[in-house]
């Protein structure tokens, strides 16, 4: 994606921004995981649409092991709704647009 | 972007893939080791037109000479899923990504239930995908149930990058595991666990593992690809091959009974004729 809007997490960033967002819709991948690269354009689509009215961010569990730990990730991808910074419904595996999409709807 | 992305390369992948070629398509297939198909290990078959007494490995070979003649490629990799992206669907196999206009999955005879908890703790401890998510578990206890041919290589692969392996097979005869990987032989396998799974019961003896990976020759299609319609664990089509979900067609023994090479190719062929067609009538639109 030329024009990346999701957010790109790290610890310190997550947890000033997560629970200042009414709805937040997290993405847990890593560069080796094929399936997460199949998610990462329906995450920056999301982050297109809902612009200004969530936040949709990224988490490189490589990266930031802590928050993948914090959050039992066992599996990627992962994607984690938030709502006033607690979990509220998670999705394991690739899904279609629409289910993200529907969870974020059904929580603004 | 690929025309025709085909998921099995058996007697119905092999067909779809020369059709597709004769049509002038290009072909992606995504397969097993044709040496593990059900095909390659038929001893001899009789009834299949024009070439009878053949034993299952000869024929298998003559059908991939034949498609390799038309220039098809095959990568032997393991598809973990496929999602459907507006015009155009997404495969993944491991830790690569294609893109193609259509769809025909050959996958073969959907692999017998899952094993006990498997289903429950999917995504909590189990996984399919050891490329995907081993990094996620290096330091801790793991198990690969090996149904695969492949099952070996992954263990391996887990075992490099830390974590502690423990490879169980159905039977005896399992060769190549990296030193350290421990071997079990046990038929009867159940997942157990609360929140995550933390252990595999294997004939009985407890192994406690942080992470199950269960490797089969083949994932249900309901697995790769969420939403299309199974009934009685076969794929659901018409008679032009289409599934449910439109771009997708199926061939061959996924789509149920019999389980028979000529009507796998025939499926295949069909499947191939109208996938072309689907990609024809959707450059006509645009």
């Amino acid at each position: 994606m030329a024009n990346e809007k999701a957010v790109h997490l790290n610890e310190k960033s997550f947890d000033e921004v997560i629970p200042q967002n009414k709805v937040a819709l997290v993405d847990f991948w890593a560069s080796w995981c094929g399936p997460c690269r199949m998610v990462g354009p329906v995450i920056e689509q999301l982050a297109d649409q809902y612009n200004g009215k969530a936040l949709i961010g990224k988490v490189n569990v490589d990266e930031e092991s802590e928050l993948a730990m914090r959050y039992q990730v066992m599996s990627i991808p992962t994607v984690i709704l938030f709502r006033n910074g607690k979990e509220i419904a998670r999705e394991v595996g690739v899904m279609p647009k629409d289910k993200y999409a529907s969870l974020l709807e059904a929580n603004l | 972007m690929t025309d025709i992305a085909i998921i099995g390369g058996g007697p119905a992948g092999l067909s779809a893939a020369i059709n597709a070629r004769i049509r002038n398509k290009t072909v992606l297939l995504v397969t097993n080791d044709y040496k593990d198909s059900y095909l390659a290990k038929a001893e001899r078959v009789d009834n299949y037109l024009g070439l009878p007494g053949l034993g299952g490995q000869e024929l298998m070979e003559q059908f991939r000479k034949h498609a390799e003649s038309q220039g098809v490629e095959e990568v032997n990799k393991r598809v973990i899923s496929v999602m459907p992206m507006g015009e155009s669907f997404f495969l993944s196999y491991e830790s690569e990504v294609a893109e193609a206009k259509t769809i025909i999955l050959t996958t073969g005879v959907v692999p017998a239930g899952k094993l006990p908890g498997e289903g429950e703790f999917l995504g909590k401890g189990v996984s399919y995908c050891a490329t995907c998510d081993g990094m996620l578990y290096r330091g801790r206890k793991v198990v690969v149930v090996g149904k695969s041919a492949d099952a070996v290589e992954e263990a391996n692969y887990l075992h490099e990058i830390g974590c502690q392996v423990t490879f169980v097979a159905d039977k005896e005869g399992t060769r190549g595991l990296a030193e350290g990987v421990e071997l079990v032989t046990a038929k009867r396998l159940e997942i157990r666990g609360d929140k995550a799974a933390e252990a595999l019961i294997a004939d009985g003896r407890e192994i406690p593992a942080d992470g199950i990976f269960i490797l089969r020759q083949a994932i249900s299609p309901q697995d790769i690809m969420q939403g299309i319609q199974v009934e009685n664990g076969s794929i659901v089509t018409n008679k032009r091959m289409e599934t449910s979900i439109p771009g997708v067609f199926a061939a061959g023994d996924c789509t149920g009974r019999p389980y028979q090479i000529a009507k796998a190719v025939g499926e295949g062929q069909v499947a191939a004729l109208y996938a072309a067609e689907y990609i024809d009538k959707m450059k006509k639109e645009n």
